[in-house]
């Protein structure tokens, strides 16, 4: 049973490392341009759910529907081609590549995509325009700070305007003030382009940026939303 | 500052007690720290210093193999020159120790089986050196490979031709290799009367050996530089494997204190240690590997494992330098990083590479060789010096243009597909590390690639045309013939053997005027005789109508010796005497007379199987008495049946039986001389064994560098980059450098080829020599990156995204 | 928050009204609740009679009284003081959180379901200040921030509440 109007829906996800379980049982679902946050305590399966959403990893057991696709009866190769083509990610740090330019981190999901590195180009600056770091796209990833580097990162997410937005800690390794401004920064864009966003985090005040939260413990997913 | 530091007062108060260490103390204080972390930091420290270990001792095993040369051929020679028997032109008195010997060679199935005939004339013969007991009438003590030989089911053939009873086997001091096939029988028929036969009284040898000709001496020269600089590039590169993560371990060190140049001795320090363990890698290998010398036979380039020894002297230099080199090449190697408390932070804006102080090192160095590097070959004299310095500059002018060459050509990269870009700013971030793993196989190639050039190009001096006729007589048999019966029987004998199909047979002696006529030298007037059937005239000269009594006259072809005495003999009707002459002109023995036929029909020579013209007399065996001649020769030319396997050796067995001193040897159309091949052969395994070396460390850094994006990779494939992509990127990234460092060593080693080239006077170059390297070089980045996938596949998996 | 010094500090840039008094201070700090003046007249007599301020003039007219009021030396003095002076933190024990959570388990009902039930009221508020700066200037800001940083703390208590329900139930069982 798919709730109504929303886009990634998975049920009953079974996925363990080894005898650890990792989810068990988790169900969840996300419309479009909505913001959820998925919170609960280290170790909780928060991650694995995100990857299981994602299609990065496959669950064991339990269904993930996109649309009308099953991300978990798809191979490697589609989940691949899906991840490019409408999934974007933010991730806590080293997830820039640190040989190529800003611009041309930004640029790189457009361009495994099949988009001419010109236009790619063109597209991502002014996303990192829009992120208010312009300034650094001929800069190499080390040569910038870290809430500039995370911009970069959202901006790349974004600009290859992805149906879903996963976010996985994404102000985890920046203060206050700079993790605030990258999470106005992604919700606001999110919500402008009706994108959805999984935010994953441990911080309250990142949750308090999203629609609805959702809590992962002992690898179950309790849907918040009802007692709002 | 020290008279500062050490001033007793309030300001000495940080110090706890006594003195700091200064200088050699404190450099030994931070080695030894450095030590300690390179096995005291886990596994991973475990593993680098491993890694360090092995491919030091890879490069110390090569060096301690290459200072072992020169022992090797000296130890080879010298028992070589232990067991050559010397006599003298003074004939030795016979005494107690005296003995008789006479050298026999043969070959099976294309092998050397040589060995001596032994007769002690008294009670105490001399022993070989390596033999026990002098074996006696018909026992042999053989060589170990011999003995293994006879006793296989392929020396049954061999066995025929040897017929002793084996009573022991030859030592070590005997042999100069272990897979020499010698022997020493004993015969109770030798005599001093026998050619061939003679007296001697000891064994040993003591001459000058002749200076080695000066172009095989450029070409070891070239040779050394070219496989030992890979070596060290090599060693250079294995002391830096794992140099991010020991990054991150010395800012570590920062942060608890140590300051920037003890963090810097204290990375020389690991390195040290791991080139320590290196040494005792390289000295295992090494002790291991030779070991399985005495089963290479590379154009009987053979010799036992302990004559792989390296000399003293080369061993206590590598025993220095690799260390020393180590530390110098981490200090080196960390001169242009900061190691800061909290990370290490190489300079912002790298150096560019300039070209200007490049440049000239190899253009110095060819211009060294063409203008010093002349052989002389009249007098020998070669500029060693020069032409090693010249080579040397060169090849090392070489690894030094091209960390500037990739730099050049990788920042003119921009654009293309998404794994070549990723590639291409890899390679522009940090190019040195890719030039420098490739400078290496650079050297490899160019060199070895000038050494091709130069050694087809000597080759064809020694690949000549024989003259020989293969395709009317592929073997030829000399006997000693007693007398013109035992020749008879032997042709029968030879026709009747399995696999010949013709027999080509001559007896040969002197014959001499009968008149009292002198030479110049005061000799007796003399020429050859030589008694064969129709048949074989038609085979050494061109007569005409033949029939048995006729006695013709062989005139030499344009070129041939030609013999004076010949028509003063030949003379229709005269008489000839067919007795020998002695060392001062008095003929031998009771005068036995010949009187040569009406007509004497005069004939041109023609080449025989071997390609000899022989001259003068011809007399079917009707018209003379062979009994009667002196010291006849006899000669069989053998036709063998390409079908029958083996043919050669039935032959050389029936010549055995008639005449153990029978010498058989094979006929060749050309003579390539197989040494020369092999030393080619030789120098292309090495220098494919150092590129494969240098691939291997390629593959560690590729690795290593995998490892260190682990969390990367799995953030690219989260976004759904394709594997394919990746694969590509680590290709490019492995193939761009390649081909550079391979387009410049081509280039170089073309370069080198000629100027050696015009030094030994020659010309023209060979390009199926050049074109194998670049390929095999190329093949090598394939498999580097096809052994670089399944890492990469495992790499790829979301795990890398799991918060660590 | 001590209303006497506030208003006494808003008197230190001159003599105002008591109704200016007002003003300035809704403008200020009462962007929830706004003073009433009945407060401010009471604080000012107090004031005066401590003799932290003194009646500058009176202005004739209809309607309240129109006294202006003037700092003294001694009210600066204690706003000097007052603001110097750390404010007591108080260890706000969840007193209530803490007895329902403590109940719940008593009575055997679910203790968890009740944190995460606290878990969502707490990041609904916390939604809605997160909104509020959202669109605000930059004092909204740092007031909702303010108001953010405690709900964010008071959630972490929630959470290790949570995580430790189990060893609670057993301490309390026991």
């Amino acid at each position: 049973m798919t709730p109504a109007g929303s886009l990634l829906t998975a049920r009953a996800l079974h996925k363990a490392y080894g005898s650890t379980p990792a989810l068990d049982g988790a169900d969840f679902s996300i419309h479009p341009g909505e913001v959820v946050a998925v919170m609960g305590p280290s170790g909780s399966g928060k991650s694995t759910l995100l990857h299981c959403l994602a299609g990065i990893i496959r669950p064991d057991s339990g269904s993930v529907l996109y649309g009308s696709r099953d991300l978990s009866q798809m191979s490697d190769a589609q989940r691949s081609a899906l991840r490019r083509s409408d999934f974007g990610f933010v991730f806590q740090f080293g997830q820039l590549v640190p040989e190529l330019t800003c611009l041309e981190n930004v640029a790189l999901p457009l361009r495994l995509n099949g988009v001419k590195r010109k236009e790619a180009e063109e597209r991502s600056l002014e996303w990192l325009e829009r992120l208010e770091v312009g300034e650094v796209r001929a800069k190499r990833p080390g040569e910038v700070s870290g809430g500039q580097g995370q911009r970069v990162a959202v901006a790349r997410a974004l600009a290859a305007r992805p149906r879903v937005i996963f976010a996985d800690e994404p102000t985890g390794a920046l203060d206050s003030l700079n993790g605030e401004r990258v999470m106005t920064l992604l919700t606001e864009a999110a919500r402008g382009t009706n994108a959805a966003v999984v935010l994953v985090t441990h911080e309250a005040r990142v949750a308090a940026y999203s629609d609805r939260e959702v809590v992962v413990r002992d690898g179950q997913a309790r849907e918040m939303a009802g007692l709002a | 500052m020290t008279a500062v530091d050490h001033r007793p007062g309030p300001t000495d108060q940080r110090e706890p007690s006594g003195k700091a260490p200064t200088g050699l103390a404190v450099w030994f204080r931070d080695l030894v720290m450095g030590m300690r972390f390179a096995v005291g930091s886990g596994r991973e420290g475990w593993t680098r210093t491993a890694l360090t270990a092995v491919g030091v001792g890879l490069g110390v095993a090569l060096l301690l193999g290459a200072s072992s040369v020169p022992s090797l051929l000296n130890n080879r020679s010298e028992r070589s020159n232990a067991r050559t028997i010397e006599f003298g032109e003074q004939k030795a008195p016979r005494s107690d120790s005296s003995f008789l010997f006479h050298r026999v060679g043969s070959q099976f199935r294309g092998e050397s089986v040589d060995g001596i005939l032994l007769r002690p004339e008294g009670g105490h013969p001399v022993l070989p050196p390596g033999v026990d007991k002098v074996p006696g009438p018909g026992e042999a003590v053989v060589s170990p490979a011999l003995k293994k030989l006879l006793e296989s089911p392929d020396g049954k053939l061999l066995h025929d031709r040897l017929p002793y009873r084996v009573v022991g086997t030859i030592g070590q001091a005997g042999l100069i290799g272990p897979s020499e096939h010698y022997y020493y029988a004993g015969s109770d028929k030798l005599s001093l009367k026998d050619s061939g036969t003679n007296r001697a009284t000891a064994y040993g040898w003591r001459i000058q050996s002749p200076d080695m000709d000066p172009v095989l001496l450029v070409l070891i020269l070239v040779g050394c530089v070219v496989l030992l600089m890979p070596v060290a590039i090599f060693i250079a590169t294995a002391v830096r494997f794992g140099g991010e993560r020991r990054d991150r371990r010395l800012a570590a060190l920062r942060l608890v204190g140590a300051d920037n140049h003890m963090a810097r001795r204290i990375a020389a320090g690991e390195a040290l240690l791991g080139s320590l363990f290196g040494l005792i890698v390289g000295a295992g290998l090494f002790l291991f590997g030779r070991q399985f010398i005495g089963a290479v036979d590379i154009s009987s380039l053979n010799a036992f494992p302990t004559d792989l020894s390296p000399v003293p002297a080369l061993a206590v230099l590598i025993l220095l330098a690799v260390p020393a080199s180590a530390v110098a090449v981490t200090l080196f190697a960390l001169r242009g990083i900061a190691i800061e408390p909290l990370g290490v932070v190489r300079s912002a804006v790298p150096r560019r590479r300039r070209l200007w102080w490049r440049l000239p090192i190899p253009v110095i160095g060819l211009a060294l060789l063409a203008a010093f590097g002349t052989v002389d070959r009249k007098t020998g004299s070669v500029n060693t010096y020069l032409i090693g310095a010249g080579a040397v500059l060169t090849l090392l002018g070489l690894t030094m243009l091209l960390p500037w060459l990739v730099e050049a050509v990788v920042a003119r990269f921009t654009g293309g597909p998404v794994p070549w870009q990723l590639a291409a700013r890899r390679l522009q971030l940090s190019s040195s590390s890719a030039a420098r793993a490739v400078s290496g196989i650079t050297v490899a190639v160019a060199g070895a690639i000038a050494l091709q050039m130069l050694f087809t190009a000597v080759g064809d001096d020694f690949t000549k045309p024989t003259g020989q006729d293969t395709s009317r007589a592929q073997l030829q048999v000399m006997l000693p013939a007693r007398d013109g019966a035992t020749t008879e029987k032997m042709i029968d004998a030879f026709k009747d053997t399995k696999g010949v199909s013709g027999v080509i047979a001559t007896i040969s002696s002197r014959i001499l005027s009968a008149g009292q006529e002198r030479n110049e030298d005061g000799f007796p007037l003399s020429t050859s005789l030589t008694v064969g059937s129709c048949e074989t005239l038609q085979e050494i000269a061109r007569p005409g109508p033949c029939k048995d009594g006729d006695v013709f006259q062989i005139k030499g072809g344009p070129g041939s010796y030609v013999d004076e005495d010949l028509p003063k003999i030949a003379r229709p009707g005269a008489r000839a005497l067919l007795n020998d002459f002695d060392d001062k002109g008095n003929v031998l023995g009771r005068p036995s007379t010949w009187t040569l036929p009406r007509t004497i029909r005069p004939v041109d020579a023609r080449p025989d199987p071997t390609g000899e013209q022989n001259t003068g007399l011809f007399a079917t065996t009707g018209a003379v008495d062979v009994k009667k001649l002196a010291d006849p020769t006899a000669r069989a030319m053998v036709r063998l049946d390409p079908s029958v396997p083996d043919a050669a050796e039935y032959a050389r067995n029936t010549a055995a039986r008639f005449d153990v001193t029978a010498n058989a040897f094979q006929l060749m159309d050309t003579s390539d001389d197989r040494r020369f091949v092999s030393v080619r052969n030789g120098l292309l395994i090495a220098s494919v064994a150092t590129m494969t070396l240098i691939a291997a460390s390629m593959l560690v850094t590729t690795l290593e560098q995998l490892r260190e994006r682990r969390r990367l990779l799995s953030v690219l494939v989260a976004f759904g980059t394709r594997r394919g992509t990746l694969a590509w990127s680590v290709l490019w990234q492995t193939a761009v450098p390649m081909a550079l460092g391979l387009a410049l060593a081509v280039a170089g080693g073309l370069g080198l080829g000629r100027v050696l080239l015009g030094l030994t006077g020659k010309s023209g170059i060979a390009w199926s020599v050049v074109w194998p390297l670049p390929l095999f070089g190329a093949g090598l980045v394939l498999l580097v990156t096809l052994l670089s996938m399944p890492p990469l596949w495992r790499m790829m998996r979301a795990d890398g995204l799991r918060s660590e | 928050m001590s209303i006497g010094h506030t208003l006494l500090g808003l008197l230190e840039s001159g003599p105002r009204h008591g109704y200016d008094l007002k003003r300035a201070f809704d403008e200020h700090f009462g962007h929830d609740r706004p003073l009433h003046y009945g407060q401010v007249y009471s604080t000012m007599s107090r004031l005066l009679k401590n003799g932290l301020v003194e009646v500058d003039g009176v202005e004739a007219g209809a309607g309240p009284e129109r006294k202006r009021y003037a700092i003294t030396d001694a009210g600066v003095t204690d706003v000097a003081q007052w603001l110097a002076r750390p404010e007591k933190p108080e260890p706000y024990l969840q007193s209530t959180l803490y007895t329902k959570v403590v109940l719940a388990l008593l009575t055997g009902r679910d203790a968890a379901e009740l944190l995460d039930t606290q878990r969502t009221e707490h990041l609904r508020l916390m939604r809605g200040l997160t909104e509020r700066k959202r669109k605000g200037d930059l004092a909204d800001q740092l007031i909702c921030d303010h108001a953010l940083f405690h709900l964010e703390a008071d959630l972490r208590w929630l959470e290790l509440t949570a995580a430790r329900l189990d060893k609670l139930a057993a301490v309390i069982g026991s």
